[in-house]
């Protein structure tokens, strides 16, 4: 499991590759938060690769969507596959976060 | 190919991922659907070792973990024995979607125990103490 870090103009895109749970959630915690530390407002998290995310992982997101919108700015979804979306709808989490079914759907009007 | 499983880890939350795996490949060779292979039973499984872990033995990573396993074609049971005193599982019952909760950073690791299992119980072990959570889940 691992987190990679690219960017398109002002967007710092994170790929997740494998899961995001307890173990790894302030890894991805800390890496975001230092991007919003060096002026980023705008992250979009990729979850194409993604495995299944925990309650810490989704906790994480939420604790990092506060974060951003405190700043002014956004945290963005996209490639949640059937299985992380009905995640997301069962914990209404998909009410918190613009999701994207793809990349360039997630970055539109970013 | 039925399968079962018995492991002891530390409370550390590094070694959930390993177990999980484990149980998922038996869930696989037996044939689950990938519904379950692929989120409620890592969910699920990974709620009860983080609650065992951080609630049950407080993070000391000199108590223990205990898994049992049971796997086969019609349904998986999991118990895992902490050293604790045990959670209280009507917390289950606080719905983590409403307006007031969803915002929260915690909170969903009970609901999701619940909504991807069939059964969740809860009992202390008679012999060596602690607090066990058994959860099954049907194939069905």
């Amino acid at each position: 499991m691992s987190f990679r870090t690219v960017r398109h103009q002002d967007v710092v895109i994170v790929e997740v590759d494998g899961q995001l749970i307890v173990s790894n959630r302030q890894e991805l915690k800390q890496l975001i938060l230092d991007e919003v530390a060096a002026g980023t407002r705008k992250v979009l998290i990729d979850f194409a690769r993604a495995g299944y995310i925990d309650s810490s992982g989704l906790g994480v997101l939420v604790s990092l969507a506060k974060r951003l919108r405190e700043e002014d700015g956004e945290l963005r979804l996209a490639n949640l596959n059937d299985d992380l979306r009905s995640l997301f709808e069962l914990t209404k989490l998909d009410t918190l976060f613009r999701i994207g079914d793809t990349r360039e759907r997630g970055l539109d009007q970013f | 190919m039925d399968g079962a499983l018995e492991r002891s880890i530390p409370s550390d939350v590094q070694y959930i991922e390993g177990i999980v795996a484990e149980i998922v490949a038996h869930c696989t060779a037996v044939g689950f659907p990938p519904r379950l292979i692929a989120r409620n039973v890592p969910v699920a499984v990974t709620e009860a070792l983080v609650n065992a872990i951080r609630y049950g033995n407080a993070d000391d990573s000199a108590k223990v973990v205990r898994i049992r396993a049971r796997i086969d074609r019609h349904s998986l049971v999991v118990e895992v024995a902490d050293e604790g005193e045990g959670f209280d599982l009507q917390l289950a019952l606080r719905d983590p979607t409403t307006p007031e909760r969803i915002e929260a950073e915690d909170g969903r690791g009970l609901f999701l125990m619940h909504a991807f299992t069939d059964r969740v119980e809860q009992f202390r072990d008679g012999d060596a103490g602690g607090n066990v959570v058994r959860l099954t889940v049907h194939c069905a």
